[in-house]
């Protein structure tokens, strides 16, 4: 069973995972990368428009509620929302498709402890998948145990699982991150021998 | 209805060929409206951890670890937080950044 993020007597933030536990992460960033992918570039885009990242035509909040939520309106009035997405959408997809393929990197090129050297594409990865699968699962505020009791055969049960994981990594990573900045003493953070 | 004796705003408006009281209003509506601020509301949500926003507060604006978890606090106890204020460009820059770290944020002029 997993011990979350753990910051070694060097100072290295490593993750523990097993075999079901890395297939898990992996699937976990390539379903985030596929709500957040940018957009394909249509033919008659104006080539200038498309090469700096902005997205031609009427382009609105998703009708996915995760994705709605990934990218949400950074104004209340539709057409400066339209307005800034259509300047800024593709950047926010980049940014967090490049958090989801440095997680996928990362994994890929280690063994059975991860050695996290990207922790802000961590956070971003975790945080978005949180998102995504919180989002499907309906979770609020006051849900938690509704969901923890569903019947195995829910299909929302599964979900529910996996979103509590990933927020025990999310909290045990955000631990983890410079405890004297933070403000926690040495005896809250989990310390993994450096076995090199 | 105040004036700014000095600000390029003023300036650019007050035209002296233009009697005061015949001041196109709209113009002098622009004036005020350039000196209102911008804010950055930071809203609640359920899947955001207090510990990430707290984080995220202070690695972004650099607040002070309680001036992070107050705002945090207020985020999630009434719901909105201003986190910053400033000029339209500013805000649009912070809530870009709050929404890449995985925040709802919106910005709005300040009322």
């Amino acid at each position: 069973m997993t011990y979350g993020f753990q910051r070694t007597a060097t100072g290295r933030v490593v993750l523990r995972v097993d075999d079901v536990e890395r297939g898990l992460l992996m699937s976990v960033a390539r379903q985030v990368m596929d709500l957040v992918q940018p957009t394909e570039a249509s033919p008659d885009q104006d080539p200038l428009a498309a090469q700096v990242g902005w997205v031609d035509g009427d382009v609105g909040i998703s009708d996915d509620p995760a994705v709605a939520r990934l990218l949400p309106d950074a104004y209340d009035d539709p057409d400066d929302a339209r307005d800034f997405r259509r300047f800024t959408e593709n950047d926010l997809r980049q940014s967090k498709m490049q958090h989801a393929m440095t997680v996928v990197e990362e994994i890929e090129r280690s063994g059975e402890k991860v050695s996290v050297a990207s922790t802000d594409s961590w956070l971003g990865l975790l945080n978005d998948a949180r998102i995504a699968i919180g989002t499907r699962i309906q979770i609020s505020e006051d849900n938690h145990e509704e969901l923890a009791g569903l019947p195995d055969d829910d299909p929302r049960s599964g979900l529910f699982h996996v979103y509590d994981w990933l927020t025990f990594l999310q909290e045990s990573l955000v631990r983890c991150m410079d405890p004297a900045l933070y403000g926690f003493s040495d005896d809250d953070v989990p310390v993994a021998e450096d076995e090199e | 209805m105040a004036a700014v004796a000095g600000s390029c705003e003023t300036e650019a408006v007050v035209d002296a060929s233009i009697p005061v009281e015949a001041a196109p209003q709209g113009q002098v509506d622009e004036v005020v409206e350039t000196q209102r601020p911008w804010i950055t509301i930071v809203w609640n949500d359920p899947i955001n951890l207090m510990s990430y926003v707290t984080y995220v507060f202070m690695t972004y604006f650099h607040f002070s670890r309680e001036k992070a978890e107050k705002l945090m606090n207020d985020v999630h106890h009434e719901g909105r937080a201003v986190v910053s204020s400033g000029t339209r460009e500013e805000m649009e820059r912070d809530v870009s950044a709050m929404h890449s770290y995985g925040l709802w944020a919106t910005l709005q002029r300040d009322d």
